[in-house]
């Protein structure tokens, strides 16, 4: 070996890397690499060669953007096109229901507000008291709004926010609300009392073990029936208490979790230093357990979001009984498929975000912990 | 307490007892009087209100109405039902139905979970993505708006028997259902599941033997593929040496609707496929994460070993995977079990289905959603204790 | 003492080193994407011969021994083990790591089976032994590395010299020609690093073929006929012990050694 310096020789450049840039190669590589990749991609481009231009011709070739009423639109596209006409007659339907026209400007608002709060607490370094003060401000003031009664606002009943606000409020005040619950929950499971212990697995495993949907008759029937005579109770109250009291055993379960990865030298830890089992939890361990669970938390969130859809078996109308409301008016007959892509979207954008919000917040807590 | 005349030598000294209002004990003890006391308080609380409000609406409450005529009639059911049998075997349909479509879907929501799951780490680029769309396209939307729109096509998008779709030679979509050809009752088909299960026995049997003898001799034997022969093959012999007496009962346009085949409902296909493909895009994505987690590394050591691809999957990479794949896919079972009950907004009738039309026929609510309840805590329980049997018999054991 | 040492272990190489080549790289060159991690690598290892490669973290002195057992593709020049040319042909491959044994930074014991059955999987699954045989020698191997109480313990249950010291066993049960050791020691607590190197010392000994790469230079004073320091994807130095830590000719072994060396 030459008494080599640390300049590159002069024979290195002569060399090249074999051609992995370009087109042929990449194709080569991920398409063609051996005989079943080659099959499975034809297989592939002749399925979607099958599917994908039909479905483009219906949806924006042969579309119509805007029609009167059902039969001119059909009349339009001659039957071959999407109706994207429906839903520009229909979105206010879809997204508000049956609330007041008028006043629909208050639950846009409403729904304004519940993004800025969800958006707020994506940024971790906004995380603590000054957030929690928000969201009690904003959704005090998203019920005054959609309620009214006050402040000058026209009252409206209940039963009549529908739509979107509806999903809304009943995924985020049963998560907010279940959370408290399911940390009590969770604590109680761990407990060393075998009665407090006993009662918490049987109420966890109680309402996990049931459909969504029991929870939700349940509620609806038997909630009244539990109140002394005469005492009444409104209709998406009940509604929310279910989905109170569903979160909450869920959520006990992902707390739990977290509870269980924390080193049990903190606990000691903190013994040590003279703090109640009370200052322990609240200051130490709860903490770090939550910290630890955020993207399942947030996977949570998302199935209450979605789940908030089966509240049309009890009479409400969310979302996804705005929209089927909106199919059953007789100008515009049987535009399912329309109705159902749009709403599809707008859960679609909401979950995927969510997402891929928890898919980042994981990455990131990994690169954190030494593993 | 200072010293014992008994046989011990050494003074024995123990702690003294607290006073009672700080010993940890004493106050745990009374801690769960309370709280039990509460809960039974509140329970009491319920329970009363409810009599009373029951009494004053004038609710029958206890199971006798069980006994009843449902006076109700059930769209579709496995086991013979008429509306004047009682409530009881309403229930017991709406059971059998809820069966029938969870059983089935787990089987394949289970066969498409895995295939997309393998998709999603394939080497080839166009099939990683598509069934990435498939999954976080189907993950995202809600199980009822997916439920609707299969429905709602079949129903009302799709046409008339006349003008029926024809995926397949002889398969018809209509907005009756789904119209297929079936064999026609025959006793060889008798036969040919004596066969099948005399494969299945004997595969079972060869591969015994076969470890056996590669223990001994080391020499392998290629236990798959001769089980797979026997387990299709010996029902096809026995087919063949019948004189292929099966005639398929195809499906024929008559008047207005099919005859012949096998038709299921629209509410039925909905459902069975909203179930396998939303349960099956949560399935693919716990394959994936099951299989990446197992450590490059054991691929890496199996390698350097010789081992070859296939043997390395089995043995090595695959075992692990499963420990991680099984407990939450068990999950996911459970939820295609519970989510079975959405069946009720799209009108197959399942349990929760017919103890809705009972509990407003009879108004005994508290009585029936009991009773709902009870069986899918049932169904729930025994799954999870399976899971937890399985569970603790395959765990590493570590220090 | 040092001068004895090397006197009696190039008399017992020098016997034990035969002329036909086990190992051979020419022109051997990797890019990953357009990064050259190994550039025009030329190596022979012949039969008996213990080779030690050292040099800094990211010089790809784990990427060319990974070469060898065709963990990692080289993109061009040849690589020829046993008389085998490694291609991209299957059979070659898999022919080649019957006969080379590699040992891993984080040893990569089976979880799922015991000691035995770790050792015991290869033999029977891709040589087709008995398992009686399989078992008689994984016992033979676990008395050899000190390890036969552990037998029918799970690698969880042990510690991380334990555990390398089974992996070396696993390795041998193979009866491979060559042994590649990648970073055997490098995630060992110090004081288990010394038994490790007692069951590489003796194999080197017996006269196994050996490719190490490693930190450890009382190992390789003690063990190697050759040590390669490689650098940047480059074989920089090639000598033999003494005159490679005495005497290194180029400034960036000298860089290295004073690094590494001074403690």
């Amino acid at each position: 070996m030459t008494d080599a310096t640390t300049q590159d020789l002069p024979v290195a450049e002569e060399i090249r890397p074999p051609r992995t840039h370009g087109i042929i190669a990449w194709l080569r590589a991920n398409l063609f690499s051996n005989i079943f990749n080659s099959l499975l991609t034809l297989l592939a481009l002749y399925i979607l060669v099958m599917a994908v231009p039909p479905l483009v011709r219906w949806g924006l070739v042969d579309a119509v953007w805007s029609a009167p009423n059902g039969q001119a639109c059909r009349a339009a596209s001659g039957d071959a096109g999407a109706c994207w006409a429906f839903i520009g007659a229909k979105v206010r339907f879809i997204l508000f229901g049956r609330y007041p026209y008028d006043e629909q400007w208050r639950p846009s608002v409403v729904v304004l507000i519940f993004l800025v709060m969800l958006g707020a607490s994506c940024n971790q370094r906004w995380w603590g008291r000054p957030l929690i003060g928000l969201w009690v401000v904003g959704l005090a003031a998203a019920f005054i709004l959609m309620g009214g009664g006050i402040l000058g606002l026209s009252a409206v009943d209940t039963l009549l926010w529908n739509g979107l606000p509806l999903t809304l409020i009943l995924a985020v005040v049963g998560m907010a609300v279940g959370f408290p619950l399911g940390i009590l929950l969770a604590l109680g499971r761990r407990s060393k009392l075998p009665a407090v212990r006993a009662i918490c697995v049987a109420y966890i495993e109680l309402v996990r073990g049931v459909p969504l949907i029991t929870v939700l008759f349940m509620a609806s029937v038997m909630l009244p029936l539990f109140l002394p005579t005469g005492v009444t109770i409104d209709k998406l109250l009940r509604a929310q208490v279910a989905f109170i009291l569903f979160s909450a055993a869920y959520l006990a379960e992902v707390i739990r979790g977290g509870l269980q990865a924390v080193p049990k030298g903190q606990t000691e830890a903190a013994d040590a230093l003279g703090l109640s089992y009370w200052q322990r939890t609240r200051l130490i361990i709860l903490p770090q357990a939550l910290s630890l669970v955020i993207p399942p938390l947030v996977n949570t969130f998302i199935g209450a979001f979605k789940d908030t859809s089966l509240v049309i078996v009890i009479g409400l109308f969310d979302l996804l009984g705005a929209v089927n409301t909106a199919l059953a008016d007789a100008e515009w007959q049987g535009f399912n498929i329309e109705a159902y892509i749009f709403v599809a979207a707008i859960y679609f954008s909401f979950c995927f975000f969510m997402s891929r919000y928890s898919q980042m917040l994981e990455r990131e807590f990994n690169k954190n912990r030494r593993h | 307490m200072a010293s014992d005349t008994a046989a011990s030598s050494a003074n024995v000294l123990r702690p003294k007892r607290p006073p009672p209002w700080n010993d940890p004990a004493v106050r745990g003890i009374v801690f769960q009087v309370l709280f039990v006391a509460a809960v039974v308080a509140l329970g009491i609380f319920l329970v009363h209100n409810t009599m009373a409000n029951m009494e004053r609406q004038h609710i029958a409450t206890g199971f006798g109405f069980l006994g009843r005529e449902a006076a109700f009639g059930i769209g579709e059911s496995l086991i013979p039902y008429s509306p004047a049998d009682t409530y009881a075997r309403a229930f017991l349909v709406g059971l059998t139905n809820t069966l029938y479509v969870a059983v089935l879907g787990i089987i394949l929501a289970t066969l498409l979970g895995t295939l997309m799951g393998l998709a999603r780490l394939s080497s080839n680029w166009l099939i990683r993505k598509l069934a990435q769309i498939y999954v976080e396209t189907f993950r995202n939307i809600p199980l009822a708006l997916q439920l609707f729109f299969w429905w709602g096509t079949l129903r009302y998008v799709a046409p008339a028997a006349r003008q029926a779709w024809q995926p397949l030679p002889d398969v018809f979509v209509s907005n009756r259902g789904v119209t297929f050809p079936v064999p026609q009752s025959h006793p060889v088909l008798l036969w040919m599941l004596v066969a099948f299960v005399v494969g299945v026995a004997a595969t079972w049997l060869i591969r015994r033997w076969a470890r056996a003898r590669q223990m001994r001799t080391g020499q392998p034997f290629p236990t798959g593929w001769t089980g797979l022969g026997l387990i299709i093959g010996l029902p096809v012999l026995v087919l063949l040496a019948a004189g292929m007496p099966l005639h398929l009962d195809i499906p024929h346009l008559q008047g207005f609707n099919f005859s012949g085949g096998n038709t299921v409902s629209p509410e039925f296909t909905a459902l069975l496929m909203g179930l396998v493909i939303y349960t099956g895009a949560f399935i693919a994505e716990i394959v994936r994460s099951g299989i990446l987690a197992v450590n490059w590394g054991q691929s890496e050591a199996a390698m350097a070993l010789g081992l070859s691809a296939g043997q390395r999957m089995r043995l090595v990479v695959l075992p692990q995977a499963l420990r991680v794949i099984i407990p939450p896919v068990t999950s996911q079972y459970l939820n295609l079990t519970k989510n079975s009950s959405l069946a009720v907004i799209i009108g197959y009738p399942d349990l929760v289905s017919v103890a809705n039309t009972t509990i407003n026929q009879t108004g005994q609510a508290v009585e029936g959603i009991s009773l709902i309840m009870a069986v899918y805590l049932a169904i729930s329980l025994t799954i999870s204790l399976s899971m937890n049997l399985y569970n603790r018999a395959v765990a590493l054991i570590e220090r | 003492m040092a001068q004895t040492q090397s006197q009696t272990q190039s008399q017992t190489t020098a016997a034990a080193v035969s002329g036909a080549p086990m190992i051979q790289l020419r022109g051997v060159h990797k890019w990953y994407g357009d990064f050259h991690v190994l550039t025009d690598i030329n190596l022979e290892v012949r039969r008996g011969e213990k080779v030690v490669v050292c040099g800094p973290s990211g010089s790809g002195k784990s990427t060319m021994i990974r070469c060898i057992n065709r963990l990692e593709e080289h993109q061009q020049g040849q690589i020829i083990v046993n008389g085998i040319e490694l291609t991209s042909d299957i059979k070659n491959i898999e022919a080649t790591r019957r006969e080379v044994g590699m040992v891993f930074q984080h040893f990569n014991l089976f979880p799922h089976l015991t000691v035995l059955q770790n050792l015991t999987l290869a033999p029977i699954w891709v040589r087709k032994t008995p398992r009686r045989e399989a078992e008689e020698a994984a016992r033979h191997y676990l008395q050899r590395v000190r390890i036969l109480e552990q037998a029918e313990k799970y690698p969880g249950q042990l510690s991380g010299g334990q555990q390398q010291r089974v992996a070396i066993a696993r390795s041998l049960c193979m009866k491979p020609e060559v042994m590649l050791f990648d970073e055997p020691t490098s995630a060992l607590d110090p004081e288990m690093i010394k038994e490790v190197l007692d069951v590489m010392i003796t194999l080197a000994e017996e006269g196994m073929t050996m490719v190490c790469v490693t930190h450890e230079m009382g190992f390789a004073r003690t063990v190697a006929d050759t040590i390669l320091f490689m650098d940047r994807g480059e074989i920089v130095e090639r000598a033999p012990p003494l005159e490679f830590f005495n005497n290194p000719k180029s400034d960036r072994t000298k860089l290295f050694l004073s690094q590494i060396l001074a403690h």
